[in-house]
């Protein structure tokens, strides 16, 4: 009966980095910028955080320190695009770039080293139901905080003023600098946003999915959840389907393995790559929806005159 | 200076307003007064510097030298959010609205002040109501038509309680119904005892509707005067700066040659987001004619010009046939071999790349006509050689060949596209806007060179928002609304009214106009 | 303070050229700093890194062993990305290029068959191209953005060249670890200068040079590949089909990029392991805009990055500098790269915030 309650777990917490890095960076390209140093920021994040709690023994210092990490490197994302007008791809894959070889430079001396992982939330008598208990009642604080962040960026996007004035901006740079909103400003905390959470999901994976730091140990995650915003066409509720989906495939991945199917461990290893391909696919082509529903200044530089 | 009443300080003045752009001196030394309650009319051609003064005066831009009074005391507008706290609403030429989002969320989007925003979506239905300009607020504003998006915009500025409204060029994508209703709107806002700056090109309109006109030129004030006590003739000198030339008169030609471009059933589904589907167009045009098709902007001219040139394909090849070839599913470079010639709407980035130089721009348009490539490679020196041609045969100002498009002025880029398409001898042109954003003087010299091409014996089809054009050089004018296309008649014979219904959809005869509801 | 930024109405030539010869001074300064804050004496880890591989007999013709790969990648990139196909997969054209190529190699291992390498380096660049082509598939037929799918991609191919060195191709008499054979005479590339690595692959990327710069100044293609980055709509007006350029963009980066992996694994590497790139597919990327998009800038660029490698490893061994500071070098020169391209646009003017409108 309970058999799969780990296998559901393990969902949960594959799923929960994807949704963390995805809900940021739809933030900032709501707000028109198109940020795909994903990866590096969380594997700053990751490694910063590491060392911060390593340093510490403090789990809540690793995540505000991974948190911090992703967010500084994106505001120099943020420089290079915003002030600078520099091409969002060709910056983004620099950040990318960057952010691999700084994690591994800093994490060289932490290869390794266990932590306790982050400790998990005891709501009282509510984690001891069976089944419903482990699941809803018994996880950290970052997988809990995935879902609180999901609910307050709809809730900011969406119902109050400030979301709409972002969302403006990603629609029309230039309408909104005419009514006379600081497009340069919002962008940068988009950013910083978005950076923050990639760290946090970055942060996420060393403290508390494997405690542990190992070179490029995000194997690609963060751009799986450039893909998945691009999934869920920029809404925050199909986002959270898209995360779950990913995670599902890492279930799948184990329930294979456990049944002895005859499959190499790489092609395994490969599903999720092969996963958000042709997901990818299946949105792309309805171009009409993407068209729709794509913030329509996404990675266009914006200058004012004047 | 204008000569205030008695006591009475000017709602707003301007003194010495200077604005410097590299390269462009767009305010020289500029005055100007406005009483309220006054319908102050303020005029030039395209790149007189009306469109900067009134940035600065509405707080977009900063001004280099130059006082501002308002109400008589000296302020500094320092942004849109300013100006509005002054009591300036302006309503733009290209409406700044947010295509995805709904009325009432673009008009929340204008206003500060979160205590002013409660209640709007009430306010916005009496408010357009009450001004004759009704408004739904929970529409997308994707799904609305021009005319209403220019509602949103000016009842965003009523909402504010305007002293004085700015408006921009407001007619150009107006039909003459619509223009009609908006001059009724404005002038039982100038009774409430608020101020209009209208700034226009169009010199009927002001003569119809403002008391005083000031009169811009290469960014200085050239005049001030009541346009309701001058001739249009005397204005557009004023404006333009020397005599009108009349471009030379074509001598009626009797339909020699058959028709060299026939369009026939062409119906086609637009690709664009907010774009509007061909239905069932059908013309064509003989050899030696000019066929003007009008029209209000975004009533499909886009559509049918892409499928013209063959950017868009058409669903069946007999859709359009250039000199009895049935180019309907072949594309621009097949359509231009088979002997037709296109110059589209925009010039930066569609009929010439900015960054490259002349000689390569060229190359871009000719080079199937001219066979400017030879074993996969380009013929360089071919190619700088016709551009020099170009060059020199239509007096585009350019240092040469080796130029880039963008260092080139408007009107000297759009001399050397038409020309471009011209001098490669087309059997067929289609040109698109053919004078917009141009300087008179450019302007003259298309015009002349159209002409001499369908003297030639070439069928020239333009397609132009500007009545005005298609009347002077055009043998026959349809016109084309919401995808359909009227059927064409000879210029001499119809009048600017039966246009002006045809634009608006409704049919000339009974001069009905349709409900505003939408088809499918 | 405030910074204001006043476009120049035209590109600045000084600053086209001059932009990546800041950016790379920057570098260095940023590089000593760095050096410095590792305990480092910043001025013999410059040296370490950047002038000693150039020092030896031995280190110059090196520099161009490690930039071949980088040079052949890079200058398919390059065209890829004037027409905004970005290429983002090339580290994975290159495994499956490496896969292919040695693939043949290891079958026709021990025949004694001349025709081993030349067929090795056939199987190597249709093996990139075809990678390359689902990218492109996916883009034309289905709208979905190349630089996801390619990415995506890479990471396929790693699992599967990984796959295949632990299990069908394991060297046998490899004691168990996870690597090919390796390749026999017939399958490597020969040495072109007795004493040295310098092999068939660099003279390769020196022709394509020549080739890349042909295509792109002087041929049709070219000019298309420019149009339709610059102004897809003049390049619709045109009649260029933007689907064929797509193809051929990422066809021709695969191609090339396979063909870098195909003569790595028959030259300096000898043999297929997980291994067989030290990032050369992305570090192409960093090449390509280093050398401004151009084939000859490329060459440079990629001597450059190429001197990187070689002084991150002699970094490694004669400082006991961590592997990793080469990435970090690379992805700072391109961070100062992207923010000094700004001076070619723009000017830069520091100052007091000009007033709102002074008094008459």
């Amino acid at each position: 009966m309970g058999d799969w309650v780990p296998l559901v777990l393990s969902v949960i917490s594959a799923s929960t980095p994807l949704l963390l890095a995805a809900t940021g960076e739809l933030v900032t390209e709501k707000s028109g910028v198109l940020n795909l140093g994903v990866e590096g920021m969380m594997l700053a994040g990751a490694v910063v955080g590491f060392a911060a709690s390593a340093a510490t023994g403090s789990g809540a210092a690793g995540i505000a320190a991974g948190a911090a990490a992703g967010a500084l490197l994106a505001l120099i994302f943020g420089v290079l695009t915003l002030t600078f007008l520099a091409n969002q791809v060709a910056t983004g894959l620099a950040l990318t770039i960057f952010g691999v070889g700084f994690s591994a430079l800093m994490g060289a001396g932490y290869v390794g080293i266990a932590l306790t992982p982050l400790p998990k939330l005891d709501i009282a008598g509510l984690s001891d139901l069976p089944v419903v208990g482990p699941i809803l009642f018994h996880q950290d604080v970052l997988v809990y905080g995935s879902f609180a962040l999901l609910a307050g960026v709809s809730w900011f996007l969406y119902r109050t003023h400030a979301g709409l004035v972002l969302r403006s901006i990603g629609d029309s740079h230039d309408a909104a600098h005419a009514i006379g909103y600081p497009v340069i400003a919002i962008r940068y905390g988009a950013v910083a946003f978005g950076g923050a959470m990639s760290g946090l999901a970055g942060a996420y994976m060393s403290l508390a999915y494997t405690p542990q730091w190992a070179e490029n140990m995000t194997a690609g995650r963060g751009w799986i959840a450039l893909a998945l915003v691009v999934f869920a066409t920029w809404r925050p509720a199909r986002l959270l389907l898209g995360a779950y989906l990913f995670g599902g495939i890492s279930l799948l991945q184990l329930v294979l393995q456990a049944e002895g199917v005859p499959i190499p461990s790489q092609v395994l290893t490969m599903l999720p790559y092969l996963v958000t391909i042709v997901v990818l696919v299946l949105i792309s082509r309805d171009r009409t929806r993407i068209r729709l529903n794509a913030p329509a200044c996404l990675g266009k530089p914006f200058y004012a005159a004047g | 200076m204008v000569a205030a009443a008695a006591g009475t300080a000017a709602l707003l003045q301007l003194t010495g307003i200077v604005k410097q752009f590299p390269g462009c001196l767009a305010n020289d030394r500029v005055d100007l007064a406005i009483q309220a309650g006054e319908v102050h009319a303020l005029l030039g051609e395209n790149g007189a510097g009306k469109s900067t003064l009134v940035k600065i005066i509405y707080g977009v831009l900063r001004p280099d030298q130059g006082e501002i009074r308002w109400r008589g005391e000296p302020v500094h507008i320092a942004s849109p959010a300013f100006a509005r706290r002054l009591g300036i609403g302006m309503v733009f030429q290209h409406f700044s609205l947010f295509e995805a989002l709904t009325v009432a969320e673009n008009i929340a989007l204008g206003i500060n002040d979160p205590a002013e925003r409660r209640d709007l979506k009430k306010r916005i239905v009496e408010v357009s109501q009450s001004y004759g300009l009704p408004l739904d607020p929970d529409r997308a504003v994707h799904d609305l038509s021009v005319g209403e998006r220019q509602r949103i915009e000016i009842v965003r500025c009523l909402l504010q309680n305007p002293q004085l409204l700015i408006m921009d060029e407001p007619t150009s994508v107006l039909t003459p119904q619509e223009v009609e209703r908006l001059f009724e709107t404005l002038r039982r806002l100038s009774q409430e005892g608020r101020a209009i700056l209208y700034i226009s090109h169009k010199l009927e309109e002001i003569r119809a509707l403002c008391e005083r006109a000031t009169i811009m030129r290469l960014g200085r004030v050239v005049a001030e005067c009541d346009p309701r006590q001058e001739t249009a003739r005397h204005l557009a000198e004023l404006m333009i700066g020397n005599e009108l030339r009349a471009p030379a008169h074509r001598a009626a030609k009797a339909a020699g040659k058959g028709a060299r471009l026939t369009v026939r059933g062409l119906s086609l589904r637009s690709d664009q987001q907010f774009g509007t589907d061909l239905k069932d167009i059908s013309f064509s045009v003989a050899g030696g004619e000019i066929l003007g098709i009008g029209g209000v902007a975004g009533n499909g001219q886009t559509e049918l010009t892409a499928a013209l040139s063959g950017e868009t394909l058409a669903e069946r090849a007999d859709s359009i046939q250039i000199d009895g070839k049935l180019v309907g599913l072949l594309g621009p470079g097949a359509r231009r071999v088979s002997g037709a010639t296109f110059v589209p709407e925009e010039r930066n980035g569609h009929g010439a790349v900015p960054a490259m130089t002349l000689a390569e721009n060229a190359f871009l348009g000719a080079f199937r006509r001219l066979r400017l490539v030879h074993t996969g490679l380009i013929a360089a020196g071919q190619a700088a050689a016709f551009a020099g041609k170009v060059i020199q045969s239509f007096d585009v100002r350019t240092t040469g060949p080796a130029a880039e498009a963008r260092s080139l002025s408007g009107g000297n880029l759009q001399k050397f596209i038409v020309g471009r398409e011209i001098l490669q001898a087309p059997g067929v042109l289609v040109i698109s806007q053919p004078t917009w954003g141009v300087d008179a003087g450019a302007a003259a010299a298309i015009y002349q060179a159209l002409l001499d091409l369908a003297d030639a014996g070439t069928a020239v089809l333009i397609i132009s928002q500007d009545l005005d054009e298609i009347f002077s050089i055009c043998d026959r004018i349809a016109v084309i609304y919401q995808g359909r296309l009227s059927e064409a008649r000879p210029v001499r014979s119809v009048t600017v009214e039966e246009i002006g219904l045809l634009m608006g959809g409704a049919h000339p005869e009974t001069g009905r106009e349709p409900s505003h509801a939408h088809p499918a | 303070m405030h910074i204001r930024l006043e476009p120049r109405g035209r590109r600045s030539t000084a600053w086209a050229y001059g932009s990546p010869l800041l950016a790379l001074v920057l570098t260095l300064g940023t590089a000593g700093v760095i050096f410095a804050l590792l305990g480092k004496d910043p001025f013999l880890s410059l040296y370490t890194f950047f002038v000693s591989p150039l020092a030896s007999a031995t280190g110059r013709p090196e520099l161009l062993v490690k930039a071949a790969p980088l040079v052949l990648i890079a200058v398919g990139l390059s065209l890829g990305f004037r027409a905004n196909v970005w290429n983002i997969g090339a580290e994975g054209q290159y495994t499956v290029g490496a896969i292919c190529g040695g693939g043949v190699g290891l079958a026709l291992y021990g025949d004694g068959n001349p025709l081993t390498l030349p067929a090795m380096i056939v199987a190597g660049l249709l093996g990139g191209m075809a990678w390359a082509a689902i990218p492109a598939f996916l883009r034309t037929r289905f709208n979905a953005n190349e630089i996801l799918t390619s990415l995506m991609l890479t990471y396929v191919a790693q699992q599967l060249l990984i796959y295949l060195v632990t299990g069908p191709w394991r060297d046998p008499e490899g004691y168990g670890f996870p690597q090919s054979r390796l390749f026999d005479e017939y399958s490597t590339s020969p040495v072109l200068i007795p004493g040295t690595r310098l092999h068939l692959g660099v003279l390769v990327s020196l022709i394509v040079v020549g080739l890349g710069w042909l295509v792109l100044a002087k041929s049709l293609i070219g000019f298309q590949l420019k149009v339709v980055g610059q102004a897809p709509r003049a390049a619709r007006y045109a009649g260029f089909s933007e689907r064929r350029l797509v193809w051929f963009s990422l066809l021709l980066g695969g191609a090339l990029a396979g063909l870098a992996g195909l003569f790595e694994v028959a030259g300096p590497v000898g043999q297929l392991t997980p291994s067989i790139s030290p990032g050369y597919g992305f570090t192409a990327i960093i090449v390509a805009f280093l050398g401004r998009l151009h084939p000859v800038g490329v060459l440079f660029g990629g001597l450059l990055l190429a001197l990187t490698y070689l002084g991150g490893e002699k970094a490694q061994i004669d400082l006991g500098m961590p592997n990793a500071v080469t990435g970090i070098f690379q992805g700072i020169l391109l961070f100062y790269l992207l923010a000094c391209d700004l001076l070619i646009l723009y000017r830069v003017r520091v100052g007091q915030r000009a007033p709102a409108a002074k008094a008459a």
